[in-house]
């Protein structure tokens, strides 16, 4: 490991703690705010390691976040939370390597499609077989965890999947995606197998949205289809990651800080607007800042040492 | 080593290689020539596994290869360079060169990988540029780093498409020179090429084709002067 590694570490983990006192201060409006933070960091950073290299647009997010959701759902009154959570990590990835396998060779706008479609199509599964199963449509969370909890559960897979992305960012499968993503017919010629490296990566990132949605089903007490399999998220998801700039590990983080707190001050005045108003921040995001807050800090410091030296 | 028998590949009605089979022994170097459109990268994306035959087989060493993927080829030991050179926009030449020797038949990493991968960029004479961005080389440099990353596999057959294509007359001696001392050095290449001088001096064996067919194969000076051949690269069609 070397000297920046470990000053970045030493960082990271002191950041880490401080946001982990969150809760010793208030448990109202910034905790459940901290909890949307951390929901997104963690679900923008692994969607971003997926599609960042790849340029894949994933819109999947809500399909693998209402599983993990709803398998806490129906089994939190027969099984123990922390089993369900591991249930919901292997339902994820046994269902991103099934859309993995069957998508990663088409390309471009179908993928966008295909995965927006698997959400609405999952969604409505669940709903058919509730109601042919006479319940109503949702489904009651009651346990003892609480919000602090959630938080702090949130956290914790906020490291993994940073220690993940780590570790990837400096193997054989990190390299093989750098060269996927700037050219795919290379990727190939030099030995890369390169449905299987994307498969891998798109299976963390559904594992990693799954889990996310078994931690926060709780704090919903009702889970329901619309809720959990809302395509919101994925979209969400989406800008947040690119506003941050998605080829650093770090950056989808820096776009998901902003753009909650901006987000939620904008839809409390526009109430009615918030599906019209997430388009035009993707536009401007896209046409704007391509490479992200991330992408800005990076050419403007590069700018300037280049201006001295 | 390499060994191709009746393959044909058609686009959508279009025949664009045609029954087509050759040998190619170890440590030869084989000219494969016809005029434009006549089927010569077609052959070279079959062999390299972008496309895919619809009928015939290929062979390489022991084990077909018709069937695999690009990049299981690429594993077996085939490495090629592209008609239209394919760099990595976002990378540095040394990383560009270097990715060559990770996943395919040589495989290389940390330490080693970066001296092989400066060896490789020393052996085409670019060594001084290693740290420079691949967008910032000019064209004849763009092609002497792809020619070092297909050669840091350490490939059994090299696939060259055009390698010498678009050089001035200096950087064409150059590049002759450099193929001939890969030529010394015992690799097995097949060279698609437009310039002959190229093909008489680098080539033992010839293979030209018109149409996607086979219409000669021999040593270049015999080939070269063959009727059919002249009468196909002047467009006569009554040859
Ligand atoms: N992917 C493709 N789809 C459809 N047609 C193709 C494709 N690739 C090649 N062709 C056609 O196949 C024929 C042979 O093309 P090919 O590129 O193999 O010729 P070539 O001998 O390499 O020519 P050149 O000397 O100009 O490079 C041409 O008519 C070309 O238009
Ligand atoms: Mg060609």
């Amino acid at each position: 490991m070397s000297g920046t590694d470990k000053r970045n570490f030493a960082l990271a983990a002191m950041a880490l703690a401080m946001a982990a006192l969150l809760p010793l201060f208030d448990t109202g409006y910034w905790l459940a705010l901290g909890v949307s933070l951390a929901m997104y960091g963690v679900l923008a950073t692994s969607w971003a390691m997926f599609s960042g290299p790849t340029h894949y647009i994933s819109l999947a997010t809500a399909a693998f976040f209402g599983t993990g959701m709803y398998i806490v759902g129906g089994g939190v009154e027969i099984l123990p939370f922390p089993v369900l959570v591991v249930i919901a990590a292997v339902a994820g990835a046994a269902l991103a390597v099934l859309v993995g396998l069957t998508t990663m060779r088409i390309s471009g706008v179908y993928f966008v499609i295909f995965t927006l479609g698997l959400a609405e199509l999952i969604r409505q599964v669940v709903t058919w077989v509730q109601t042919t199963m006479g319940s109503s449509s949702g489904l009651y969370v009651l346990t003892e965890i609480t919000e602090s909890m959630i938080y702090w559960q949130l956290l914790l897979l906020l490291a993994v999947v940073y220690l993940v992305g780590w570790r990837i960012n400096r193997s054989r499968l990190g390299l093989a995606l750098r060269v996927i993503g700037n050219d795919e017919t290379v990727a190939a010629h030099v030995g890369i197998n390169t449905a299987k490296a994307k498969v891998i990566l798109f299976v963390i990132s559904g594992t990693v949205a799954s889990v996310t949605g078994a931690l926060l089903a709780p704090r919903w007490t009702y889970v329901e289809p619309t809720i959990a399999f809302s395509p919101m998220i994925s979209f969400q998801v989406v800008i947040m990651a690119l506003l941050g700039g998605v080829h650093r590990l770090w950056g989808p983080l820096c776009g998901v800080i902003p753009f909650m707190l901006l987000w939620d001050l904008i839809s409390a005045q526009f109430p009615n607007q918030t599906t019209l108003l997430l388009g035009v921040a993707f536009l401007l995001i896209v046409y704007l800042i391509p490479n992200g807050v991330v992408g800005l800090i990076e050419s403007r410091l590069k700018r300037r040492s280049s201006g001295n030296g | 080593m390499l060994e191709v028998r009746d393959v044909t590949k058609s686009f959508s009605g279009l025949v664009a290689v045609d029954g087509l089979s050759f040998d190619l022994a170890a440590g030869q170097i084989m000219g494969l020539i016809g005029p434009n459109g006549s089927g010569k990268t077609t052959v070279m994306n079959l062999l390299s596994g972008e496309l895919k035959a619809n009928t015939g087989q290929i062979h390489l060493g022991n084990r077909e290869i018709s069937k695999l993927p690009a990049h299981a080829i690429a594993r077996q030991g085939l490495a090629r360079t592209f008609q239209i050179v394919r760099i990595l926009p976002a990378m540095t030449v040394l990383e560009n060169v270097a990715v060559g020797g990770v996943f395919g038949h040589a495989r290389y990493w940390g330490p080693g990988l970066e001296t092989r991968a400066l060896e490789m960029l020393a052996r085409v004479g670019i060594r001084h540029l290693s740290q420079t961005p691949a967008t910032a080389l000019t064209y004849i440099d763009q092609k002497r780093m792809e020619l070092a990353r297909a050669l840091i596999s350490d490939p059994e057959v090299l696939l060259l498409d055009e390698w010498l294509a678009g050089l001035n007359p200096t950087e064409l001696t150059d590049g002759i020179s450099l193929i001939g001392e890969l030529r010394t050095e015992g690799r097995t290449i097949i060279i698609v090429e437009h310039v002959m001088d190229a093909i008489r001096s680098l080539c033992d064996h010839c293979v030209v084709m018109n149409s996607g067919r086979k219409i000669a194969e021999g040593a270049p000076a015999v080939v070269l002067s063959d009727r059919a051949v002249i009468s196909a690269y002047l467009g006569d069609d009554d040859a």
